[in-house]
Parts: structure tokens; C-alpha cells; sequence
């Protein structure tokens, strides 16, 4: 077990007589190499809810473990859980501020007091992972497309070596075909390094191809946390609390509704295809 | 009449390096000839990069091309003297919410546009509530920009926009930094106002469920008009879309993905209705 | 972690005192600051804060969020008063090593803590209760004579507008650059004060080129929506004098005439305080 959190809350904002309880009562268990979907609105707690994965925000009450280690305990070192746990801010590219990119990148392992040739072969080893061409890593990263800084941004965090990487709104501004390359790098991340993954996202077709697992957050609660399928079963209380299932589960879930014979647990394009097809064949 | 035309206009960027040496240009739109019809709801996709916000800026005066000529309600926006009545004809939407609104309370940002023409103060007035009402923020005039939530903010500027009385709203990427939930706000306010109030609608995106209801789309790739024509004429080319780094709807992608395993359904299905109809007639007909 | 800063912030409520023409209140302000510099006895600081306490519970604005104001400014009150307590000359009170606290000294200490403090809230009561495109049309018209000398008053009036309004937002962006290089492993609180100092350099930097990257859109975003400076504009909100701003301007002058005189009066001078309390103790 990698990450366990056990009864957390956060409220901020006690001291202007308006509290807000951003996380109520969270308690999830993120296992090794687990590539989680963390879906829910703007303000449903999902972005306060990473940024205590890594200490960066402190929960008002209740224990976040790492490896078995609480990190709240006193002397936990913080600094080395941020190299554990990695975390890709939204829209990360607004970070970079080295004239080179490849000097960027290894801002994370410099501040790690690694000697100066060990942090450029991990800044060039998170450099190819993300699949950043070689003839631009002394560019400034001021120079690039938007789709090449975030991948700068993201190797920016890879290069810490982290098990862990949490990802909020990794696609957010892209074209579609930026959306699917960040994707299935991130997919690439996971299957080849082995890391833990949870990605941040309000779309529901985006994660639906990727994940293992959706925890849908709602008013600062978990609401859901189950495999796609399981959660889109749930796709009418979605629906109340603004937030839908793909398109897909409509369509079959419409189709079934008509009498014809189709998999309503269908989840991506591909299933429903199948499915329908079949349906067709007979 | 068209409220824009465009002909044969080119914009360059010259890229320079850190000594001001120029190191190459990027034609950002080569030759782009079109026309958007008074009271059309336009859509102009293309990838980030495509050319088409650059393309957009040209619709304002912000940009004046390089070569070919622009025309917004028949003025050359060439015209130095003439820029004013160019950006009151064609009012522009940016895709940073944040990065647009000038004043601290809704209703003064509203009112920026019409003070900025000279429009006498009960005329002012007269509009910011009319235009909040019509993007549905009324209740909100009072309110801080910095309070609301992105589409609010979106709705907001289009609101801006709109108490200048323009007869034609650009859009760049309005919904570019927005939830989902946004997006609908936003999308759904913009087919309002273009549908109750007339005002043609040219809107830049690259969410290929917005522009499922425009009369017209255009296609954009290395700053050309590559396909043009309605949603259903665009989105049959699933395959060509792809080369473009687009993507369909998902009621097409799925209709797509059954004709590959020959199925073959009508062609141009755009909707989830449209598909559901579609595969019962093939139930019926096999 | 800067969302606590209230100065320069607009308050949303209804009052008198938000009804208020701003020039009523920018010319209030600046005689409000000129009556506490006259003061010299305890009589004149009662007054203004009277005066100061009075408009408070008219603006409808809670005394306690205005104090929130104070906090940020906490650190150069406490050095007025050390300094105050130690450098003025007179008769001694207490002294220890090398260093003597004079009456005269807490005196002046105590009075440079009130006169700092309601200088600071006087001076926020004009924000809270003004919105910032208010606040610069009045400032544009009450300094519009200032155009006869070639002063831009309406492009100045227009920035100080713009850059209240994006305060917050780079605020709150500063907060985010932080957390993330502080996620990459930076340290902003070890080593000497020059490395401090460097470690700032990963938050300036993307920092600058945001708000460069806001300059610019904004810019854009105004150009097109017609602005091309102050000289055909109309005001959505034009400034007009209502009755209340007579009554205002009337109050004002009477409170200026009598600080003025209150605060010059020996009869209310420290001293004779003194003396007065020494007679009723003796007595």
C-alpha cells in the first residue's frame, strides 16, 4: 500500500468567521501502480485533495501514510515525500523559468544537491521519457508550442525520480490530438516505469480508456470510487451532481431502454462497437 | 450580404533570434478567402497552432493582414480612420477569462465598451442591463469578476461585447480554459444571443461538440482554409479530421467505428438521436 | 497564504459612506491625514478617532476585517515604537545597559501607534468602500486641473484601476508558482539571506512573464473594445454631487476647523493633563 488516507478533513478559512470545509471525512487507499481518474467539478475538493498527497497542503484533521509512514508524524521529511510524490500543477508550463529547457528540468534532482552531472542525465532521461525531441533541449522553453512546454513541465516532475504522479488537468488548453498524445504518455508512464498515477480531470471520456479506477469527488466527499464501469453504472446520480457519464453509456444505455440487446456496461467507443454490432449481426 | 469577407490574406511572423537577427517566417494564414453571412452562426476549427486565432484577430483590426484585404460590414479594415467602427461592428471574446475584464464590479466592465465609444450615460445603462440579461448575469452586476466562475467570467465578456451593439461576435477559444459545465454555459449563451438577437457568430474552437449546430464550418491547417462546408459535410471525413490532429463527436466516432466492421449507418451522424435512429433503421431493414 | 491582505480591496456592502462621491472621500482622507499631523495632545487623537469610529460603523464595513488591514503593516508599528521608545531625548524613566526609555518617549510611542494606526485605516475606509473604477474617476476629476500641466491624470487614473484589479489575481498566482517548485524540491527558507534571495528566482521569473503575458491580452482585450484613452470617453457612472456630499463636505470642514483648534489648545497639552492628574491624586 502505497498512500493511505485516513479520515481527512481540511477547512480553511476559520479565521474570517466563513469556514469552508474543502475535504470532508476523505478516506481512499491508493495502491502501487494503481492509475486512478480523480473526476469531479470545479470546487469539489479534487485539487486541495492532491496537493495534501504531497505535503504540500496540511489537513485540518486526520493521517495521510506513506509507505506505512504518517506524514503529519513530527520530523517526517517533507521534502524527500515531494520526490516520492510527484505533482504536474494545471498548467504547468506556467512554471518554467530556466533559459534552457534541459536546465529546467533539472531544477527538481539541483534541488536535491545531486552533482551537476547526475542532474543533466536525469533531466535528459525525463526529457526522452515524455518524448521530447533531442535538437530542443537547449531551446528556452519560453520558444515552445504549448503541447512541447507541457511535456517540459511534466519531465520537470519525472526528473525527481517520483513513484507516485499526480497529474491536475494534464490536458487542459490542448487540441484534441495534444489531449490524446499527453494521455497516452502518461498511459506510457505507467505501463513501462510502473508508476502510480492519479490523474485530475473533469472529463469523463478522457479517463474512461485509461483508468483502473474512478474516484469521483463531490462538495469535498468522495461520492464514487469504483472501476468505470461500476462508476457509469451511477451515470443519473452523476448527472445530479453536474458531472456526466461518455456519451457512449447514453447511447447504450438508450438502446437498451428500446429493446435491443446491447452491453449498457459498455465504456469506450471500441466496446460500444463491438457491442452494437453484434446486436446488428444477429 | 456577408458581414465578414475575407480575400487572399496573408499574415507573416517574422521570428527572430535573442541579437534580433531574423531567423524565419511563419506564414501564419496563407491566402485565406471566406465569407460568413449576416445572422450565421460560423465555426472555425482547427489544432493549436492551425493559424486560426491569428486568422480571428484579423476580424477585429487588431491585425491587419499582410497582404489581401479584410472586410467587416463592407469597410476595409485597412482604414486607419475607419478601425473604430471595424471593432464596434465586429466585437471579439478572448480565451482567457481572467485576462479580459477591466473593471472591478460586472456592470462597470459591461459598460467599458459602450464609454469607450462616446454612448451617453442612460444609454450606457440601458445596455449593460439589457446585455447581462441576455447572457443571463443580471443577478450578478454587483458582483466582483474575481468571485465568479469561468463561464461567468466568459458570460461576462461576451456581455462586454455585446453592449457595444455589435452585428457580428468573434469568439477565440471561449471555452478553451473551462469545465465542462462551463462550456455549456457559455456555448449555450452564444447560441442564444445568435439565434433572439441576430448577431452573427464566428466562433474558434478546436471542441468539435460546439460546432455540431453552426451553419458553416472551416477547417484550418498551416494557416489555409483546408475544408469548409456544413458540420454534417465535415464531420463524414472522419479519417481526413484525424490527419488534421481533430477529432469527432462521439456519436460519429462510433458510427465510424461501425461502418469499419461494415456496418455501414447513414452518413454524417452528428447526435446521440441521430445514431440511436440510425441503428434502429439497420435493425429494421436487416 | 496572501489571501489576508485587505488593503486596497473593495468591500461589498451599502452605506452612506459607499454612496459617497469619491472626491468627498479622497478630500476627506487627505484632511483626515493633515488633522492627525497637527495633533500634539491627547484631546486631538480622541477627536479623530471619534471622527474615525463614527465613519466605521456608518460604512457598514466589520471593524474586524479592516484590522486584518493592520496585520501586514504590524512589523513597521513595532519599529516605530522601539525607535520612538529609545531615540527620543527627556526625562528618564527607565534605562538598562546603554539604552534609556523617556517619558517622552512613551509619549511619542504611544502616539506614533495611534496616529500610524488610524492613518492606515483611514486610508483603507476610502478602498473598502469605493470600487476602484469609482475611486480613479474620482481621482481623474479631482486632479483633472493637474491636465493643464501636461499630467496624463486619466492614463494614471486607468493603470492604478488596472493594477488594483489584478492584485488578487497575481496573488493567488504567486501562490500557485510557489507550491509548484516547492513540489520540484525548492527551498525558500534555508541558507543566508543571498541565497534566499536566489531561491526567488523560480517564482519571479514565471511571475514577470505571466503578468507580461495578462499585460498583453488585457491590452488587446481594451483595444478591442474601443479604448483609445481618456478624450472621447463617457462615464457610465458620471460624478455628480448629491445632497448627502454637501452635508458630507460640511461635516469634514467643521471636523478640520475643530481638530485644528483642539489639537493647538495648550489647555489639553500632556502636560497640563499631568498636572491635572497630580492635583486630584494630591488632592
Amino acid at each position: 500500500m502505497a498512500i493511505i488516507l485516513d479520515h481527512v478533513n481540511y477547512i480553511y478559512g476559520a479565521d474570517t468567521g466563513t469556514p469552508v470545509h474543502a475535504l470532508k471525512d476523505v478516506c481512499l487507499s491508493i495502491p502501487d501502480g494503481q492509475f486512478i481518474g480523480i473526476i469531479g467539478h470545479t470546487g469539489s475538493g479534487k485539487s486541495t485533495l492532491m496537493q495534501h498527497l504531497n505535503g504540500l497542503v496540511k489537513a485540518s484533521s486526520g493521517a495521510i501514510y506513506y509507505d506505512g509512514e504518517n506524514i503529519y508524524d513530527k520530523g517526517y521529511n517533507l521534502k524527500k515525500l515531494r520526490t516520492k510524490v510527484g505533482l504536474v500543477f494545471q498548467y504547468p508550463e506556467h512554471q518554467l523559468f530556466e533559459e534552457t529547457v534541459i536546465k529546467d528540468v533539472a531544477f527538481g534532482p539541483k534541488n536535491l544537491k545531486l552533482d551537476k552531472k547526475e542532474c543533466e542525465l536525469r533531466a535528459y532521461d525525463a526529457l526522452k521519457k515524455v518524448g521530447f525531441p533531442d535538437e530542443l533541449i537547449y531551446a528556452s522553453p519560453f520558444d515552445l508550442s504549448g503541447g512541447q512546454k507541457r511535456r517540459v513541465a511534466i519531465a520537470g516532475v519525472l526528473a525527481m525520480n517520483p513513484q507516485v504522479l499526480i497529474l491536475d488537468e494534464p490536458t487542459a488548453g490542448l487540441d484534441p490530438q495534444g489531449q490524446k498524445e499527453i494521455l497516452n504518455l502518461i498511459k506510457k508512464l505507467r505501463d513501462e516505469s510502473g508508476l502510480t498515477i492519479l490523474l485530475v480531470s473533469h472529463s469523463m471520456e478522457d479517463v474512461a480508456e485509461y483508468v483502473d479506477r474512478i474516484v469521483v469527488m463531490n462538495k469535498g466527499e468522495v461520492f464514487l470510487d469504483n472501476t468505470p464501469k461500476e462508476v457509469f453504472k451511477h451515470y443519473k446520480e452523476l448527472e445530479e451532481i453536474g458531472l456526466a457519464a461518455p456519451q457512449v453509456t447514453y447511447i447504450m444505455h438508450e438502446l437498451a431502454a428500446k429493446g435491443y440487446d446491447v452491453d449498457v456496461n459498455a465504456t469506450t467507443i471500441a466496446e460500444a462497437a463491438d457491442s452494437i454490432a453484434a446486436m446488428l449481426r444477429q | 450580404m456577408e458581414i465578414v469577407r475575407t480575400k487572399d490574406v496573408v499574415y507573416e511572423y517574422i521570428r527572430r533570434d535573442d541579437e534580433g537577427e531574423v531567423t524565419g517566417v511563419v506564414t501564419a494564414v496563407d491566402h485565406v478567402s471566406l465569407e460568413v453571412e449576416q445572422g450565421d452562426f460560423v465555426a472555425i476549427l482547427g489544432h493549436n497552432g492551425s493559424g486560426k486565432s491569428t486568422l480571428a484577430k484579423h476580424f477585429n483590426a487588431i491585425l491587419v493582414p499582410e497582404e489581401g484585404t479584410v472586410w467587416v460590414d463592407g469597410i476595409d479594415t485597412a482604414q486607419d480612420e475607419r478601425v473604430w467602427k471595424v471593432r464596434q461592428t465586429a466585437g471579439m471574446v478572448f480565451q482567457n477569462p481572467d485576462n479580459q475584464i477591466i473593471g472591478q464590479v460586472v456592470e462597470e466592465d459591461v459598460g467599458f465598451g459602450p464609454e469607450n465609444m462616446g454612448v451617453p450615460t442612460e444609454e450606457i445603462w440601458k445596455r449593460v442591463n439589457e446585455s447581462l440579461k441576455a447572457v443571463g448575469m443580471y443577478e450578478y452586476r454587483k458582483h466582483s469578476p474575481n468571485k465568479l466562475s469561468g463561464g461567468q467570467k466568459q458570460r461576462v465578456s461576451i456581455a462586454g461585447v455585446l453592449a457595444m451593439r455589435p452585428k457580428c461576435i468573434v469568439l477565440d477559444e471561449p471555452t478553451a480554459m473551462l469545465d465542462p459545465n462551463g462550456r455549456k454555459e457559455v456555448l449555450a449563451a452564444v447560441k442564444e444571443l445568435n439565434k433572439s438577437e441576430k448577431v452573427s457568430v464566428i466562433l474558434i474552437t478546436h471542441y468539435m461538440e460546439e460546432v455540431v449546430d453552426a451553419d458553416k464550418v472551416f477547417v484550418m491547417d498551416a494557416g489555409k482554409v483546408v475544408m469548409s462546408g456544413t458540420p454534417r459535410e465535415i464531420f463524414s471525413q472522419v479519417e481526413r479530421l484525424k490527419e488534421l490532429r481533430l477529432d469527432v463527436p462521439q456519436a460519429t466516432l462510433l458510427a465510424y467505428e461501425l461502418k469499419k466492421k461494415g456496418i455501414r449507418l447513414k452518413d454524417g451522424i452528428l447526435t446521440q438521436e441521430e445514431l440511436i435512429e440510425a441503428v434502429e433503421k439497420y435493425g429494421n431493414n436487416s | 497564504m496572501f489571501r489576508d491582505i485587505t488593503l486596497g480591496q473593495f468591500y461589498q456592502t451599502d452605506s452612506v459612506i459607499h454612496r459617497l462621491d469619491p472626491r468627498v472621500k479622497l478630500l476627506g482622507t487627505v484632511l483626515f491625514f493633515v488633522s492627525l499631523f497637527c495633533f500634539n495632545n491627547p484631546v486631538g487623537y480622541a477627536v479623530a478617532m471619534l471622527f474615525l469610529a463614527m465613519v466605521i460603523i456608518i460604512s457598514n464595513v466589520p471593524f474586524t476585517y479592516m484590522i486584518k488591514g493592520l496585520r501586514s503593516i504590524i512589523f513597521i508599528l513595532l519599529i516605530t515604537v522601539v525607535v520612538n521608545l529609545f531615540a527620543v531625548t527627556g526625562e528618564p524613566v527607565v534605562s538598562f545597559w546603554k539604552l534609556t526609555v523617556t517619558k517622552e518617549g512613551i509619549i511619542q510611542a504611544v502616539y506614533m501607534i495611534f496616529k500610524l494606526s488610524m492613518l492606515i485605516i483611514g486610508s483603507s475606509i476610502v478602498t473598502l468602500t469605493t470600487t476602484p473604477n469609482n475611486l480613479t474617476d474620482g481621482l481623474e476629476k479631482g486632479l483633472g486641473f493637474l491636465k493643464i500641466f501636461k499630467v496624463p491624470v486619466h492614463e494614471v487614473a486607468m493603470m492604478m484601476s488596472i493594477a488594483l484589479r489584478f492584485i488578487p489575481i497575481l496573488l493567488e498566482e504567486t501562490d500557485k508558482i510557489m507550491k509548484a517548485q516547492l513540489a520540484r524540491g525548492a527551498d525558500f527558507e534555508s541558507g543566508n539571506i543571498f541565497k534566499r534571495v536566489k531561491a526567488y528566482v523560480p517564482i519571479l521569473v514565471p511571475l514577470f512573464v505571466s503578468a507580461f503575458r495578462r499585460a498583453n491580452d488585457l491590452a488587446m482585450a481594451m483595444e478591442a473594445r474601443c479604448y483609445r484613452g481618456g478624450a472621447s470617453r463617457t462615464k457610465m457612472k458620471p460624478l455628480k454631487y448629491a445632497g448627502r456630499d454637501v452635508i458630507a463636505y460640511v461635516i469634514l470642514f467643521v471636523y478640520t476647523a475643530g481638530s485644528i483648534v483642539a489639537g493647538r489648545l495648550p489647555a489639553f497639552s500632556i502636560d497640563s493633563l499631568f498636572a491635572m492628574v497630580k492635583s486630584i491624586i494630591e488632592r
